[in-house]
């Protein structure tokens, strides 16, 4: 079984779109995934799933031994193989500990789940920590933006000191770099920067470049995964991010700008 | 801003700006220098409580910073003793 944690430092950056994505993305690879939303408090990945009603129990009540581990496992609706875990809508900051959520882990492994994807909540503090404490991989989300890119630098020296892996000196935590919400036009006119410039500043290696578009708005609206959204570049972006992951080389798509044809300028095609 | 870049309406190519930024902020963060640098306020109170001891100063008087020059990195302590200190 791999853990894989999704983390950036900053919030708002893309995060739980990322994991919902990514983790329906393996789990239509037919790999048996489980998903974990460790924001503590603040839990949403179970809206961007749309599972949100059927949240009975969630992390803090399994690691409490309040619930079995697969009362909380909440099967998705649109994919097979794939269960998501909510996290606990508690105030109390010390609800995740270390022993807990490692327990958690060893028995998703015991289950047969292949992959586990672990959606951090911002910033640096326990929860996001926890979240990162068992990954054996990294997808760092940035966006083209100074204090994402910041950020995203603050949590790679995170994941290099305070992970599992690092403290008992065993191979790092394999990282990836996605940006997210890219705009290729602006790019191009200076405005923003490129995922070229974010690459060499980190100096992670490039899993994939998500472009702004509206899809992920429609997709949260509905509470079903962007990648499911046939046919939009977001979609098509996250199942590339997935075939790298799993070893496939592709191209980058979506990074250069294309003007508008005549066409497309006249009737505004959308 | 030119007048012929005004008339035209070129936007500001700022994304160049920012890279630079990035990279002396990344390559001071990661250098750890600082983190070295928390106890900089630390010893500032103590110092201003030591010297109080003798001297009467102004806490602000006395200025305690960190600077880099090339491979040496320069702790300078800075204290105006009043006038009438004596």
């Amino acid at each position: 079984m791999r853990v894989i944690v999704v983390t950036s430092g900053k919030g708002g950056v893309g995060k739980t779109t990322t994991s919902a994505a990514f983790s329906s993305g393996l789990a239509l690879r037919g790999f048996k995934t489980a998903v974990i939303d460790f924001d503590v408090g603040l839990r949403n990945l179970d809206l961007i799933m749309g599972c949100e009603r059927r949240v009975v129990y969630d992390l803090v009540n399994v690691i409490n031994g309040e619930a079995k581990l697969n009362q909380a496992l909440i099967k998705d609706k649109h994919c097979e193989n794939l269960f998501v875990l909510p996290a606990s809508q508690t105030r109390d900051k010390d609800a995740l500990t270390e022993e807990g959520v490692e327990a958690v882990l060893k028995e998703l492994e015991h289950l047969g789940f292949e992959y586990v994807v672990c959606d951090s909540p911002a910033g640096i503090e326990r929860g996001a920590v926890l979240a990162l404490t068992f990954a054996d991989e990294a997808i760092v989300t940035t966006n083209p933006e100074v204090s994402s890119v910041r950020d995203s630098d603050r949590i790679l020296g995170i994941l290099q000191s305070k992970s599992r892996r690092a403290a008992e000196g065993r191979d790092p935590v394999k990282e990836h770099l996605l940006l997210t919400r890219y705009s290729p036009k602006r790019v191009e006119d200076g405005e923003m920067l490129s995922y070229k410039d974010v690459q060499e500043l980190l100096r992670v290696p490039l899993i994939g470049v998500i472009p702004e578009s509206e899809s992920v708005l429609h997709a949260s609206n509905q509470g079903m995964p962007a990648i499911h959204l046939k046919g939009t570049d977001v979609s098509e972006a996250y199942q590339d991010v997935v075939s790298r992951f799993l070893g496939e080389e592709h191209e980058l798509r979506f990074v250069n700008y294309e003007k508008p044809g005549l066409m497309k300028r006249l009737f505004g095609g959308k | 801003m030119s007048l012929l870049a005004k008339l035209f309406g070129e936007k500001k190519r700022t994304a160049e700006i920012a890279k630079n930024r990035l990279s002396l902020l990344i390559a001071h963060e990661r250098s750890g220098s600082s983190g070295a640098a928390d106890f900089l306020p630390a010893l500032q109170q103590e110092l201003i409580q030591v010297i109080s001891k003798y001297v009467a100063v102004n806490p602000d008087d006395i200025k305690v910073q960190l600077e880099k020059q090339d491979n040496y990195e320069v702790l300078e302590v800075n204290i105006v003793l009043p006038e009438n200190s004596r």
